[in-house]
This record gives C-alpha cells, structure tokens and sequence, in this order.
C-alpha cells in the first residue's frame, strides 16, 4: 500500500469518528441540560413550589402557584388568537385560493414566523398595552398567539395536503360540495396530524419570555379576570435566576425543570403519535 | 360527542372561572425601584394580610421605569429613588405627588477573595475606579486609605446597572458632588454613559454579579448587600470622616432634610454635612397621582398612605431601612389630603 | 349539475352565488387568511411609526454612532450591532462544524434506527426555551469560562488583542457560547435532511471510483448539499440575530466595542429587553424601536435567503433522481 492510500485511510478513520463524536456532544448537551435541571430542581420540586404565592424578597420559602397558572391563562388566550387564525388560514392555503394570494400568503407567514420574539413584544405593547393603558393578561395572550400563528398555518397546510386524494375524489363522487368535503372528511381525516402541530406550536410558545416582559408583566399574586398583569413560568425563571437570594435560584430550577418536563413530554408525545401516523399512513 | 362536549363546558368553565374571579378585591398595580423592594415586598405583604381584599402588586423593575410607567398611565402608582424633574412631571397629563417612604443608602460592596476587612473608600477612590482611571484594587488610592489589609493586584471588576435606576442616580448624585470628573464627564440620572463595568438589571441583577465575580465592586443598597452576606465598606463624607452605612449614619444624613423639607418632598441628601452622615443616603419615594378617579383605589392607596407612615414605619429598622424623621411624617400626613 | 354557479356578474348573481355554502366557506377562510396579512401590515407600521422620531434626528447616523447615552439624548445602533453580530458569527464559528459534522454522521453513517432516534434527541434540543439555555448559562457556562477557558484562553493566545482584558466570566465569547449550543439543532438537522436527498447514486459513482468513505462524502455529497447547507446556516444565524434572554444573562450589557472577546458587549435584542418599559422620553423609545426594525429587516433578509437556498438543493436533489 502507498503512503498516499494509508494516509487517506487513516485521515477517512479520523474524520469519521469525529463526525461520530461531534454527533455524541450535540446530544450529550441534551442530556447535560436535562441531567442538572433535575438535579438541582427536583429537590426544590415540593407542594409548596405548586400551592404556594411568592414571599415577600428575602424570607425563604413561598412557591409559584400564580406563575403555572399564569402560564396556563396566558397559553389558552395564545391558542383562542393563533389557533383558530391558522386553522382557518392553512385550510385556505391548502383547499381554496388560486396561485397569487397564497403565495402572498404564503411569504407574509413565513415573514412573520421570521420575527424575533423581542420584536413581537414591542408590537403587542404598542397595539395592546398603550390603548388599554395598563399591562395585562390579554396583551400577553395577543403576543403568544401572534407568534402561534406561523407555525399553525404551516402545520395545518401540510397535514390537509397530505390527506390522500381518493378521500377526497370520494367524497366528490357522492356529490358532497367542496365546504362538506373538507369539513366533514378532510379535515377529520388530517385531525391528529393538525392537533400533534398546534400542540407543538404550544409548547414552543410556553418557554417563550421576551415577549412578556412588557405586556404581562408579572404579578406577586393571583390576577383575576384578564385584565391584569399576570405572572408566568418563564419569566419568573428569568427574575429569580439574575437575582443573589440562593433561595430565589433553587426556585429558578424547580420552574426550569417544570417548564422543561411539560415542554419535552409535548414534544416526545406529539413526534412519536406523529412518527407512527407517517408510518402507519405508508403502509 | 360526548368528549366534544366536556371539552367545551371544560372551557367555557375555565374561561367563566377566570373572568367572574374579578369580581371584589382592588387591585392595585405599581412598579418602580429595586432599592426599596425587600421592604415594599414587605409592607404590600403584610397589608394584604390586613385587609385581604387590597391587593397591591409590586413589580420591581427600577425607577426609571416607575417614573415612565407613571408618564404612561400604565401603573396606579410607582416608585422611585430619584425624584422626578420639573421637565418630567411637565410631560405628565395629571399632577404627580412625591411621597417619601423610607430612607436608605447605597453601599459599595466588593468579592475579593481573602479579603474581609471593612475597606476604606475615599472620594477620589470611588469616582476614579467608575470612570476607569482606577483598575486595580492595590491601586494607591486605596491601600493609602486602607494601612493594614493587604489588597491584591487583580483587575477591578466594575458592576453597575444596566437598567434606568435610582440606585445609579443616588451614587452618581453623590458622585458628581465629589468629584468635578465625574460631574463633567457622565453626570447624575437614572441610565448613564458608563466608562466602563458590567451591567446587572435591579439591585438584584447587581448583587447576584457582584456576589458571583471575584474581584468585583457594585453598588447597591444597604440591604441587599446585608441579607447577601456581601462584604460593603465606609464611605467617605463631607467631613472627611469614613463613615459606615447604618441606621445612625443613614438617619444622621437626613437631619437636615428633616427640618427644612420642601413641600412637594423633593430633596437630596447625599454629601449631607455631619461628621456622621453617611453621605450616600437617599430618601425614596411614591409617585401618587394627585386625581385618582376609581373610589376604591383612592381609598385604598391613601389607607395605605396613613398606614405605611404609622405601624409601616415599624418595620423599617429590620431591613435596616432608617424610619421617616417625625416632622416629615406630620407634613406627609397632610399631603395625603391633596390626592383627590 | 346541483348548484354550479352561475357564472354573472352583478350584485344579484353574487348573492347567490354566496348563499352557496362553498363561497361562504371560501370567504371565511380568505378572510382569515387576510387576517395575517393585516397583522404582519400592522407590525411593520408600528414599526416604522414608533421609530419616526430617532429617525428624523438621527438618520443614517444611527448606525455609525458609538455612543448610547440617555443623559445627552445621544443614541447610536453601532454597539448594539456589533455585539449582534460578533456574538452570532461566533455562534455560527462553533455550530457549524459541530452541527456539519453531526449531521454527516447522521445522514451517512449511522445506521438508519440510531439515526432516526439521535436526530429526534437532537431535535427536542431546539424545543428547549432560551431562557433554560440562560439559566445554564450563567450558573454553567460563566463560572467555566471565568475560571478555566478565559485564563487558558489569554495564556494560550493573549498575544491576540482578541483575548486580552480581565476575567468577567460574562462576556461575548460567553454568548457565543450558549448562542451555538442553540442554534446547533437547527444545523443538524436541516443539513441531514438536504444530505440524505443527495441521490445515492452520486454517493455510490464516487466509492466506485475508489473514494474513501469520508472522501465521498466531503468532496462528492456535500459540495452537492451546499445550497441546502448554506440554508441551514442562514436558518441558525437568523435565530441567533434574535435570541433575547439567553444572551441577555450572560452578554455583560455594556454598550461598548471592544477588540477583546472576554469583554462584555450588548445586542440589539438585550437592550431592548432591558430598557424599553423604562425608556422616558419619546427619543430614547423610538431609538429602541428602530433597533428593533432594524434585527426584524436583518432576520427577514437572512430567513428569506435560507428558504430560497433550502428549496433549491431539494429541487436539484429531486431533478436528478
């Protein structure tokens, strides 16, 4: 064998194991963030941290009851903005329309799913905060949901288009009209596909915090009604991680590892009902 | 159908639930400074306690935004260690009150490793190492005011704040007064153009930097330096003297202030005259509107107001915040007559 | 021939046509796709609006300015881009031969099982929300940096300016750091899916002609990728531009240019977040909010382009199939 064979064979061992081992520190990252969160969290993790209102700066103890149940008010005001907007809108996409609008369509969603998430918060507080004159719940629902919308839309898209066309030749040979055959077959047809999406789009607006910095604000204590500002997950992580108090921080990581657990259990749940739909669809 | 069904009464049920929650209690939203946070957090606590249908939300988000959150409309009532200027109650639609709540001081506090003698900070020490002309800690500005410890060479590391805040507006208040460097070259307000240091966002953000970088020096106040078991040394005031910030030192500081106090309560008392002044102490105040239309806001913050000045003032001394001076208290109680 | 509509103009043609329960359907759904129209319209204006006043004074001026000093009114963008940019190319330096070389294996040699199961762990890796990645970040990735990588850095390589300065621990390299670790999920995994719809016959002509494995691979399959890579490193970068809290808790927030990556810096997302509910006075407002238009023009440009370079390997993939 020459020196030149040896050496490319050599250097073809070298860079392989080192894509192996770039492969192993991508995912060991993973692994690392999860491993130190429930570490250090889970501890913290009690039924004080889920009951329990914030203490006053410096005693010890208290929990963040109003923070999981801001993040839920929040998300379900999210999802009655962006769901219903990209429902009906990737319906539109994949059903109806000709060639120009939705191609305008089409970009203006990809534009806004393009936007940073700072920039949407400045856009909620401008069109929601300034007119009601106080922060509040509905502003930071607003700014969640109008970042759901992209992601809805696409989803939406993609799971009608991938409904097979005998389904909807079917229906047509039976003479349903086009509204009857995408509401009562297309649509059912493509439903778990839909719901895995939106859920997904959920859970990636769950982690979200720049936006809420100047629309929901936060509170210390339970908000009524819509109309106040509201705590939530994500940025009381961000609040108690930059503070000093040792107390604040191991609460920091028992949100974390909460947020994190849902965030995840979304994920795997709706990919592997996902991965097994596009398995069993193929036959 | 039956699931769809339980699905729609679970939601209109969830959305019922947290609408018709609104119903009795005032709730009364504010933010503003970080300074007086860990006793505000206390007293909104303990009045909550009291009458459990006030409640007054307290965001912690410095004065700058308490001051533009008041300009807003966005907030009932803020909070602020810098008083507001004639150009900025200008810019408000609606006359806005001062009152001052608790007096308290900011302290350099430092993470030297080995290092926990209660160190000396002359005038020329604390605005050279601000404006950067003092980068190390063994710089003869501070091992001449310091016999006897022995300061490392390291580099100083320069916390500051990075969000609009009365802490900052209190240290450089006091630093412009003392040094003509200063004054020139970044002047006093709440976001400065600082020459050089980190930011840390409230005096939370500040403390959590300092306390986690070695070598490091920020300034916050009294408090949090207190309940971080941060190490914080003397400044030096008008006098000359080296003077620590306690309950004393801060009181001292205010006794001036205390006799001639304005009428709209806006004052400095940093570089205040004493041989016992702490000369970085700063009244703080709440920014009331002067018309408050909702009734049960109106008489829930002025409640507030009559109670924070009497049984409020109690709790001051453990957070080691001075008490409001007697003559102060008597013009305050009076002022709260104006908020209509 | 049930209810095909008749094909007339006029208002009362139209009535009728909209009695038909697919034009109402049409309609609602038009309508709703209309909707995300009029909001994207609507971002924009505000936009442009809430910045009208730092742009009249300031005009092209902004961009060059180095200062940022609320007490004179005197408002620049340059540090703020610097910092931006500094931090995502530094993102970008770490990521992509990390996320390359992971995708590689990925696409062509792992085994189609191990494959499928890392690239679902690397994916959830982009489900995680940015302020996690902060909270690591600070209590991880910053004491590591000021007591093992900064030092080592500036004995190692302290000739460079690159790597001079005291040892924050916070700082750009910091925000790189962590930026990378985040947008690295991105990069693996649009870069395998471009790799894996190479034709295999592109793979299988180069080994007959007696290329090594890796020699297959790097001079044969990704030059065919290329366009669908580039993509992908777009994709990430457009990510990093706007990344907020990450950055923000380990960046240092000093709006200043330094030579050295050990300093701390400022981005464009982390003033924002940091200053804008506390802005007084409608200069120091409409500055932020231009920063904010200009990392929305930089994130639309740098997404537009991936798209376009994403969709163009596919379609050469397929129309070689």
């Amino acid at each position: 064998m020459s020196i030149r064979t040896i050496w490319r064979k050599s250097l073809n061992v070298v860079m392989l194991s080192l894509t192996g081992a770039c492969a192993a520190v991508t995912v060991s990252v993973l692994l690392f963030i999860l491993g130190y969160l429930a570490w250090d969290g889970a501890s913290s993790v009690n039924w004080d941290f889920f009951t329990q209102l914030p203490k006053p700066v410096g005693d010890v103890g208290g929990g963040m009851a109003n923070a999981i149940v801001g993040s839920g008010k929040l998300l379900l005001l999210a999802s009655l903005v962006g769901m219903p907007i990209g429902l009906l809108a990737g319906v539109y996409l994949a059903e109806f329309g000709g060639k120009t609008f939705p191609f305008i369509v089409r970009y203006t969603t990809d534009l806004l799913n393009g936007v940073p998430s700072i920039v949407i918060g400045i856009f909620a507080y401008a069109v929601v905060v300034v007119p009601m004159k106080h922060f509040s719940t509905l502003a930071g629902g607003f700014a969640l949901g109008v970042m759901m919308i992209p992601i809805a839309v696409r989803s939406t898209e993609e799971f009608l288009r991938a409904v097979p066309t005998n389904l909807r030749e079917g229906a047509m040979a039976l003479g349903a009209s086009k509204w009857k055959t995408v509401a009562t077959v297309i649509v059912p047809a493509a439903f778990q596909g839909i719901l895995t999406g939106l859920l997904l789009d959920v859970a990636r607006v769950a982690g979200e915090t720049a936006p809420l910095l100047f629309t929901a604000f936060g509170n210390r204590f339970w908000s009524p009604g819509w109309n106040q500002p509201i705590a939530s997950l994500p940025v009381m992580i961000y609040t108690y991680a930059i503070s000093p108090y040792e107390d604040w921080h191991r609460q920091a990581w028992a949100a974390g590892l909460v947020l994190l657990a849902l965030v995840l259990v979304i994920n795997v749940v709706s990919r592997v009902v996902m991965a097994r739909r596009a398995a069993f669809l193929r036959g | 159908m039956n699931r769809r069904f339980a699905l729609a009464t679970l939601l209109v049920s969830l959305i019922a639930a947290g609408t018709l929650f609104a119903q009795n209690p005032v709730l009364i939203n504010a933010a503003g400074a970080t300074f007086p946070y860990p006793i505000y957090s206390k007293w909104f606590d303990v009045y909550h306690t009291k009458y459990p249908t006030i409640q007054i939300n307290y965001s912690s988000v410095g004065s700058g935004a308490g001051i533009s959150q008041m300009l807003n409309g966005t907030v009932d009532f803020g909070a602020s260690d810098l008083p507001m200027t004639d150009e900025q109650l200008g810019q408000a639609k609606f006359k806005i009150l001062h009152f001052p709540t608790v007096i308290g001081a900011d302290v350099p506090a430092y993470n030297i490793p080995n290092v926990t003698a209660e160190l000396n900070f002359t005038q020329k020490a604390l605005a050279g190492i601000y404006l950067g002309t003092i980068t190390k800690w063994n710089d003869p500005e501070l091992v001449n005011a310091n016999k006897g410890v022995n300061l490392p060479s390291s580099d100083i590391i320069v916390v500051h704040r990075s969000d609009g805040s009365g802490t900052t507006f209190i240290w450089t208040d006091f630093l412009s007064k003392v040094s003509p460097d200063w004054a020139g070259k970044v002047g006093r307000k709440s976001s400065v153009n600082w020459p050089v240091g980190l930011g840390g966002k409230g005096n939370e953000g500040v403390s959590g930097l300092v306390k986690q970088t070695p070598y490091a020096i920020g300034y916050v106040e009294l408090i949090y330096a207190i309940q971080n078991h941060m190490a914080y040394g003397k400044a030096q005031n008008a006098d000359g003297k080296f003077v620590k910030a306690d309950l004393a030192s801060v009181t001292a500081a205010a006794a001036g202030a205390a006799k001639a106090m304005p009428d709209d309560f806006r004052v400095s008392i940093t570089n205040a005259p004493g041989a016992a002044s702490y000369p970085i102490s700063s009244f703080t105040w709440l920014l009331i509107p002067a018309q408050i239309s909702d009734a049960a806001k109106r008489d829930a913050i002025k409640g507030f107001l009559k109670w924070m000045l009497a049984d409020g003032q109690t709790y001051n001394e453990n957070l080691s915040y001075a008490q409001l001076p007697k003559p102060v208290i008597a013009k305050e109680q009076k002022a709260i007559g104006l908020i209509q | 021939m049930d209810g095909a509509a008749p094909v007339q103009s006029g208002p009362r043609a139209f009535l009728r046509r909209l009695a038909h329960g697919d034009e109402i359907a049409h309609l609602i759904t038009l309508i709703f796709a209309a909707s995300i129209l009029l909001i994207t319209a609507l971002l924009v204006y505000q936009l442009w609006l809430g910045s009208a006043e730092a742009r009249h004074k300031f005009g092209w001026h902004f961009f060059f300015t180095t200062t940022w000093d609320p007490v004179a009114g005197d408002f620049g963008a340059l540090p703020f881009i610097y910092g931006t940019l500094v931090t995502s190319a530094l993102a970008l330096l770490i990521a992509v031969p990390l996320g390359l070389g992971a995708a590689i294996f990925l696409a062509e040699l792992a085994p189609r099982a191990l494959s499928d199961a890392l690239a679902f762990l690397i994916d959830l890796l982009a489900a995680v929300p940015s302020v996690i990645y902060g909270v690591i970040g600070i209590f991880i990735v910053v004491p590591m940096m000021r007591l093992h990588i900064a030092p080592f850095l500036k004995a190692a390589l302290g000739f460079l300016p690159l790597f001079q300065g005291p040892s924050y621990g916070v700082g750009m390299l910091t925000a790189g750091i962590v930026l990378a670790v985040m947008v690295v999920p991105f990069i693996v995994s649009v870069s395998r899916e471009v790799l894996l719809s190479v034709p295999a016959d592109q793979r299988e002509a180069a080994m007959g002609l007696g290329a090594t494995r890796w020699e297959a691979t790097w001079r044969v399959v990704v030059p065919f990728a290329r366009t669908g890579i580039f993509g992908s490193v777009f994709l990430a970068l457009a990510r990093a531009l706007g990344e907020t809290m990450a950055v923000t808790m380990v960046i240092g927030n000093d709006p200043k240019i330094s030579a050295s990556l050990l300093a701390p810096g400022y981005s464009i997302a982390a003033v924002i977040a940091n200053e804008f509910s506390e802005a007084i006075g409608n200069l120091y407002i409409h500055s932020l909010v231009e920063l904010g238009l200009v990392l929305f023009l930089l994130t639309i440009i740098l997404n537009g382009l991936a798209r376009i370079l994403i969709i163009a390997t596919e379609q050469k993939g397929s129309s070689h199939a």
